[in-house]
């Protein structure tokens, strides 16, 4: 578990905060005094830090109290995730304090930084258990994905083949990975980020033009509507 | 929900959608704006679009509003 004294040394000491004389006239004083309290030195500081990985820890527990009954996380792993996201939230926001613009309250701003920790920490935790192999083509897995009921496959045969046809056919050879991973395999897009060395936005586009080009595929040969 | 429309939602793509990277930079200033009734969607319509397709962040979305949400007097 962090501890909030080798989280203060870390902090960097040019973080950047109070440079935007423009931003700060639009900012509430809640958030004035987090960005005075954070910028400046000495004991003052130590408080802020102190008070704000407070806050995130708190924000870091709801988020994986919230999200943990889905992901079969518990006790105490749930609580060392909880505080490895607060951790590593306060040191990318004061490393990040100059980036922010007054456009929300500075803890809004804050505590997207912890949801995002908990999610990328959540992402990893997947491939310690992964139900089955990311890049395993058992297409027979593809019906209960989309939830096709088996007694009536008379109906959705064709239109399944047509689809792995067009996966076969269609898509790029990153676009078909990606593909199998997530829909075939079930596995989270961010844990797929961290198997392909990648990241959320990369994923999520090459799996959105892959699904541009199924609609297309199955459009152009009747099985289901256009999306234009 | 059954299997084709299943399909049919997953297959369904927004030209609008900004992406997860433009959606996750504007999310605190999206969320306070949902937090307290104001118009995120037509403001921010790229934005609804990439929450309602894309699972993580639509999940990130509603982690920060029930932080703020808890947090509300």
């Amino acid at each position: 578990m962090a501890r909030l004294s080798s989280i203060v040394v870390m902090v960097p000491a040019d973080s950047g905060a109070g440079k935007s004389p423009a931003a700060a006239a639009r900012l509430d004083a809640d958030s004035s005094g987090w960005l005075q309290a954070l910028g400046c030195a000495g004991p003052a500081r130590k408080a802020a830090l102190g008070r704000l990985h407070e806050l995130l820890v708190r924000i870091a527990r709801g988020e994986v109290a919230r999200r943990g009954p889905r992901l079969g996380i518990t006790g105490p792993e749930l609580e060392d995730l909880a505080y490895q996201a607060a951790a590593d939230a306060l040191l990318a926001i004061t490393s990040k304090l100059g980036q922010f613009r007054g456009e929300s309250r500075f803890t809004t701003w804050a505590y997207k930084f912890v949801i995002l920790e908990v999610s990328a920490k959540i992402g990893r935790h997947f491939w310690r258990h992964p139900a089955v192999p990311w890049d395993a083509e058992d297409w027979d897995r593809l019906p209960a994905r989309f939830g096709f009921d088996p007694a009536h496959q008379a109906e959705w045969r064709e239109l399944l083949a047509a689809l792995r046809r067009a996966v076969d056919e269609k898509l790029t050879a990153r676009q078909r990975q990606v593909f199998v991973a997530i829909v075939l395999n079930g596995v989270p897009l961010d844990a797929l980020t961290v198997e392909l060395a990648s990241n959320r936005n990369a994923i999520y586009k090459t799996l959105f033009d892959a699904r541009r080009k199924l609609r297309a595929a199955l459009a152009a040969n009747g099985y289901i509507g256009d999306d234009a | 929900m059954n299997g084709w429309s299943a399909l049919d939602r997953f297959l369904q793509t927004d030209p609008r959608d900004v992406g997860c990277a433009e959606a996750m930079e504007m999310l605190h200033i999206y969320a306070e704006l949902i937090a307290a009734s104001g118009p995120a969607e037509q403001q921010y319509p790229g934005i609804a679009a990439h929450l309602r397709a894309c699972g993580p962040c639509g999940e990130d979305f509603a982690g920060l509003l029930a932080a703020l949400r808890d947090e509300a007097p």
